[in-house]
């Protein structure tokens, strides 16, 4: 699919997205912050797919949000195409969307009940100017892309609700396609569905992807779907990459005790393998990102912490070409 | 990728027409959201063709005839026998009874109708402006409304009336902007629910300025709550009216409103109670056709009530 020699289409550098909560009492204004996302650096090039793994909760959907500026980032920079996305007004973002769009995980939450989906998939190009409403070259455009994605053009004046959800993941795969993007933050858009029906949306994204040439930020936590479809992967924990390298060395040698204890917990369909299989089992809970612990986030509940762990923050260093680890261990 | 493609459903009328379809089966299965409609749909064609189904002027006097009863009532109750030339009686002054209740429609329904338009404008407005931009606008708001629903409803209108006078305009810009604090609640609460929606994320994500969010994506949730509480105040607003005529604030003596006339009835209502039960009744029996047809819309606006309720 892609070669590592591809051109860096978007560079994400230490990249933090903090949530300020709310005070609790009504004299004590100390703010609290839950570092979402606290300094995470990564590029995804072109004609590539980057999978983004970890836990519920540790800020995967927020990086992808921050990159795309749906939630503008605290600090950090992400850049597109050599623009600095985190420095541009509101209107400037706006004209940059095109270019980048978004797949949501729930395919019925993000599609408008009230709106038939002739209208949804037409809405970015009315939107843009592109095309007017009701205009014959939009029709032409709407049945275009619903046969891109296989689903019947006579269906334009269905609503969501009477979809399979298969069938609205591929609507909303459409929609992010209107505008030919070059990038797509693809948001557990898989999750939510039967297994069948993740492996038919993989397989659209990968044509889509080889027609078009387009860059996915793919994040989810099925691991064997990430190995699958990824050509390179990065570990998420508490806001923080604990490991990335292309998929090939992440999943055959993981360095990171993180990722080593995610992959032995990803079942394997081969019963042979399946009955080998050592499991790493972590004990204890996420801590909270409000209050993450000190020196390496994942010292709490690492089986090889030793002392510098919970004092010093690893680097996050590259330890072989393209293999970035963040551990004292390695 | 080749995917199976599912047969045409059975159902292939025009949408508007199903739509109806629909509608009237809902309308079928509640007898008394009919009942409620059909009273409204009644009490709209008296307002509105007033002056072609009633026999007198609703001021023309005729003191010869003054107190008579209504027309079933024994004879010999009064000076004047009760005659169906006036079904209903006359008032003191002879003017016909049934001619008053008809044209009075017209002010309840006058009143009902724009003050609710006028809450609802700036209920709507004002709603979505702070439910949508949140932060300081948003407590402002919320801090106004509160303090507003925290005077007492009747004493703060019967100052305004009697500071601004007696005129249908301003009764109509009293109960427009008293009233409109219940809707700035209801709009804001929906633009803040729906705000946190995926769609609306869907739509940033796609470029779509914040006016079109707003209106393209936000308003169509507001329809159904708006109209069904439209309609609920809308018989809030009769029901202060004729309360406000009662009290001699509403409109002016010589125009002929339910509420004026139970003012006009208080001192005969012993030896002449049917010039206070007309008006009271028709107040009533409009309240009550409302409401049921408010209720029944707010459950037909909700699609999992739909269901539940037969």
């Amino acid at each position: 699919m892609s070669n590592e020699n591809n051109k860096t289409l978007i560079e994400v550098q230490d990249l933090k997205v903090h949530f300020y909560l709310k005070a609790s009492g009504f004299f004590n204004r100390k703010r609290q912050a839950v570092k979402a996302v606290d300094g995470v650096t990564f590029d995804v090039r072109e004609n590539e797919t980057f999978g983004l793994v970890g836990e519920s909760g540790c800020g995967k959907s927020t990086t992808g949000r921050g990159i795309l500026q749906l939630i503008r980032p605290t600090a950090g920079s992400v850049r597109f195409e050599n623009i600095e996305l985190t420095k541009l007004g509101k209107e400037a973002i706006r004209c940059m969307r095109p270019k980048m769009q978004m797949i949501f995980q729930d395919s019925y939450d993000s599609l408008n009940p009230r709106h038939p989906i002739g209208r949804i998939i037409s809405d970015p190009l009315v939107i843009h100017g592109i095309a007017r409403r009701g205009s014959a070259e939009l029709k032409e455009r709407v049945s275009e892309l619903m046969n891109m994605v296989c689903l019947n053009p006579g269906y334009v004046n269905r609503f969501p609700h009477e979809f399979s959800g298969g069938q609205r993941q591929r609507i909303g795969v459409a929609r992010a396609l209107a505008l030919n993007p070059k990038f797509i933050v693809c948001d557990e858009s898989i999750s939510a569905l039967d297994v069948s029906i993740q492996a038919q949306i993989v397989n659209l994204l990968q044509e889509l992807q080889e027609q078009f040439g387009l860059s996915y930020l793919f994040i989810a936590h099925d691991l064997n779907m990430v190995r699958f479809i990824s050509n390179r992967v990065a570990v998420m924990y508490i806001g923080k990459i604990m490991e990335m390298a292309d998929r090939q060395t992440l999943f055959k040698s993981p360095l990171h005790p993180y990722t080593k204890s995610l992959i032995s917990a990803a079942p394997t369909p081969n019963p042979k393998f399946e009955r080998n299989r050592q499991r790493i089992i972590l004990s204890g809970e996420v801590p909270s990102a409000t209050n993450p612990p000190k020196g390496c986030v994942f010292n709490t509940r690492c089986p090889i912490a030793f002392e510098r762990c919970s004092q010093e923050i690893p680097e996050y260093r590259e330890v072989a070409p393209q293999h970035f680890v963040a551990c004292h261990a390695v | 990728m080749s995917l199976p493609s599912y047969g045409k459903l059975a159902d292939n009328r025009p949408r508007w027409l199903q739509q109806l379809a629909t509608f009237i089966r809902l309308v079928k299965r509640d007898k008394g959201g009919a009942f409620g409609m059909l009273i409204v749909i009644l009490l709209i064609f008296c307002a509105v063709f007033a002056n072609h189904i009633t026999p007198y002027d609703p001021s023309l006097q005729n003191l010869r005839e003054g107190k008579t009863p209504p027309a079933w009532f024994p004879k010999g109750s009064g000076k004047v026998t009760p005659s169906w030339a006036h079904p209903l009686g006359t008032d003191p002054l002879g003017r016909d009874l049934l001619t008053r209740i008809i044209y009075g429609s017209r002010v309840s329904l006058t009143v009902g109708v724009f003050g609710v338009l006028l809450a609802c404008s700036l209920g709507l407005i004002i709603g979505m402006i702070g439910g949508y931009l949140g932060g300081r606008v948003d407590d402002i708001i919320v801090n106004v409304i509160n303090i507003m629903l925290g005077i007492p409803y009747l004493l703060l209108v019967v100052v305004i009336a009697t500071v601004l006078g007696r005129s249908l305009i301003n009764v109509i810009l009293i109960f427009g902007i008293t009233d409109a604090p219940v809707f700035v609640r209801v709009t804001r609460s929906v633009v803040l629910r729906a705000r946190e929606c995926g769609y609306v994320e869907a739509a940033v994500s796609i470029g779509a300025q914040n006016w079109r969010i707003l209106f393209e994506q936000i308003l169509p949730n507001l329809v159904g709550p708006i109209i069904t509480l439209g309609t609920l105040e809308m018989s809030n607003l009769i029901f202060a009216e004729a309360g406000l005529g009662f009290l001699g604030l509403s409109v002016p003596p010589s125009v002929p409103s339910w509420g004026n006339m139970l003012n006009a009835a208080r001192e005969y209502i012993l030896s002449y109670p049917w010039m206070a039960m007309w008006p009271g009744f028709s107040i009533m029996i409009t309240a009550v056709g409302m409401n049921l047809m408010g209720d029944w819309l707010r459950d037909i606006m909700d699609p999992r009530q739909r269901r539940a309720r037969r």
